[in-house]
């Protein structure tokens, strides 16, 4: 497979020599059966090694590769009859997010979710899955139609951030981001939110008031993206790697500081090496969550949505000042 | 004789061109630095006029030459909002702890607190407006660029709960450069947190008066700044949410001179209000008036 990243090179290599070698034997009539097994064993090991060390930077890389499903990718192995609905009614419709109706089993549900293109042209069209006001406006209005229809409400997370332009500053970024969360807060239905790739900042958290916030194992959630906040501690951007290790932005980083509640396994290698598995995994784990708050009355589900977020955050008292 | 003096005052106004962004937290607008000493003078970053320090503060910190208002800490504003000795400060006790370990940001906040006399970044509390009880919060710039992490999301979420427990009018004055890099995660939930508080007070049927100042950005921008039943900002406050670089940067042009000011943003349709800091007092006595149960008959 094509798109190995720096941290797999030694697997490439391995790889490279058995191939190599069965070749050699085959066309000489040599049978290396023996050092091929040897050498398939090694690469077993060192798949481990590699594969059960991956570091937050390249995590960072694997949530960023360029094969890694989308939210359109992983649909399929997750709902059924999908339909697609478009636009916010009020000025366009942001390709940038995703939204419609599926069925989860039996079940239909609302499903929205960041959406990057897969080569330049759809990327361009796509805003690289940078929305735009219209996008979090076309999720609010999927989101209240969810309500209505008593219909679980599904989210994937998947970008760099909102679209850093002047036509989204003019039509409102800050209040289409700060509505879509104080929406999310008050929905009478089940949320739940999945972070598949990048979680960049407001643009990520704009879709993430879930009564359950789950992540793949190779994704990452942060406030500032590793090479901005690289630029700004140390002015350069290429510091990225050493801004991720600083950052805490791993899956297990934020099941630690209580953020998510679950870690979606990935096959070996990352998202992109199995579609069909990294979406299964997420369907078995999202048939569990659901059944837990599907239940819910709606009351519980929005006390329980302020809970999770309510209690996040870690400070201090200073003692000197005799206050409440 | 007389001619060179007036060409010595005018290369007094000279204004400094550097605009030098050494403490940039996201990417809030920076002023020019001042150069008169902190004392007898100030010199309007906007327009150059020298002013005495003491015509200024009588001015409420505007320039009565532009028109420019100047930031202000959160005590100046509190001081100068809420009627004489009405207020009283709630959760001064709170502290910025470094949950991630992150490099430079313990020994950075202790320098922020010297710097600026501050405990963090947001002053909250409850006191009146022309008589009329309200609960506060009043961001600070001069605290790490009025950056929001946990100890600003607890705070305001805090003040938020207790407006709705108590029935009270909530006024929120924004400054911010955005959320805490520091604090990461943590960071950006406070935007999530503060939302959904903000969201249960309004169920209620709770009013809040958001007023913009200069410059609020990101995090803020985006969460409760925004989410005001009437929001209103001070002449030519700069908000948004991305910062004018990075967008020149995305689209390679040239923003507007004006591009995120509150006029701008005014003509666009995100604020209810631009009011001058003269007449901010009575106008949010007067809004906060129009919402008061005692006004039903």
């Amino acid at each position: 497979m094509a798109g190995e990243l720096a941290f797999e090179q030694p697997l490439v290599e391995l790889r490279k020599k058995i191939d190599e070698l069965k070749q050699f034997g085959q066309e000489k009539g040599i049978d290396f059966g023996e050092e091929i097994a040897r050498l398939e064993e090694r690469h077993a090991q060192l798949q481990e090694e590699i594969y059960n060390n991956v570091s937050p930077a390249q995590k960072m890389h694997l949530a960023r590769h360029h094969q890694r499903p989308t939210t359109l990718d992983l649909l399929p192995y997750i709902f059924t009859d999908f339909v697609e609905l478009h636009g916010d009614r009020m000025f366009g419709d942001d390709m940038a997010i995703v939204g419609g109706l599926a069925r989860f089993g039996e079940r239909p549900v609302t499903v929205i979710g960041h959406q990057r293109g897969k080569d330049t042209k759809e990327n361009i069209a796509r805003f690289f899955g940078s929305p735009h006001p219209e996008g979090y406006r076309k999720a609010q209005r999927l989101m209240r139609q969810a309500e209505k229809f008593g219909r679980p409400i599904i989210t994937f997370i998947d970008t760099k951030g909102a679209y850093p332009g002047n036509t989204a500053e003019e039509r409102g970024q800050s209040e289409a981001i700060a509505r879509s969360m104080l929406d999310m807060a008050m929905l009478k239905v089940p949320v739940i939110c999945i972070v598949i790739g990048e979680g960049g900042s407001g643009g990520a958290i704009a879709l993430g008031l879930g009564n359950r916030v789950l992540m793949l194992e190779n994704a990452i959630y942060s406030v500032i993206s590793p090479n901005g906040a690289a630029s700004i501690l140390w002015k350069d951007a290429s510091k990225a790697d050493q801004a991720a290790e600083a950052m805490k932005i791993t899956a297990a980083d934020l099941l630690e500081f209580e953020v998510i509640e679950e870690i979606i396994p990935e096959p070996k290698g990352g998202a992109h090496r199995d579609y069909e598995a990294t979406g299964l995994a997420i369907r078995d784990v999202l048939e569990r969550q659901l059944g837990e708050i599907g239940g819910l009355s709606a009351e519980t589900l929005i006390s329980e949505r302020y809970e999770k977020f309510r209690k996040i955050g870690r400070f201090a008292s200073d003692a000197i000042l005799p206050n409440s | 004789m007389f001619k060179d003096l007036f060409q010595k005052k005018r290369k007094y106004a000279t204004l400094p061109s550097d605009r030098s962004a050494a403490n940039g937290e996201a990417e809030a607008p920076q002023r020019p630095k001042r150069e008169i000493p902190e004392g007898l003078m100030h010199k309007c970053s906007k327009c150059g006029a020298i002013q005495y320090s003491k015509e200024l503060e009588k001015n409420l910190k505007v320039c009565p030459s532009c028109g420019h208002h100047m930031r202000l800490g959160a005590p100046e504003r509190i001081a100068m909002t809420l009627d004489e000795g009405s207020f009283v400060e709630h959760d001064a006790d709170l502290i910025s702890v470094d949950p991630l370990g992150f490099p430079g940001y313990a020994g950075k906040l202790e320098e922020q607190k010297l710097k600026s006399g501050l405990r963090d970044a947001v002053v909250t509390g409850e006191g009146a407006i022309l008589g009329l009880p309200v609960a506060v919060a009043v961001m600070s710039f001069d605290f790490f660029s009025g950056s929001m992490g946990s100890v600003v999301g607890e705070k305001i979420t805090r003040i938020i709960e207790h407006a709705g427990k108590y029935d009270l009018p909530l006024i929120i004055f924004s400054t911010s450069g955005g959320a805490r890099m520091q604090e990461s995660i943590l960071s950006l939930m406070q935007m999530a947190k503060t939302s959904a508080a903000l969201g249960h007070f309004a169920d209620k049927g709770g009013l809040y008066l958001s007023v913009i100042t200069d410059p609020t950005m990101g995090g803020v921008s985006a969460s409760f700044a925004m989410l005001g039943d009437i929001i209103i900002a001070e002449p030519g406050a700069m908000f948004g949410f991305a910062g004018r670089i990075v967008i020149e940067q995305t689209i390679r042009q040239k923003l507007p001179e004006d591009f995120q000011t509150a006029e701008f943003n005014m003509q666009h349709g995100q604020l209810d209000l631009v009011v001058h800091r003269k007449e901010m007092k009575a106008m949010l006595g007067k809004l906060v008036g129009m919402h008061s149960k005692k006004g039903e008959l």
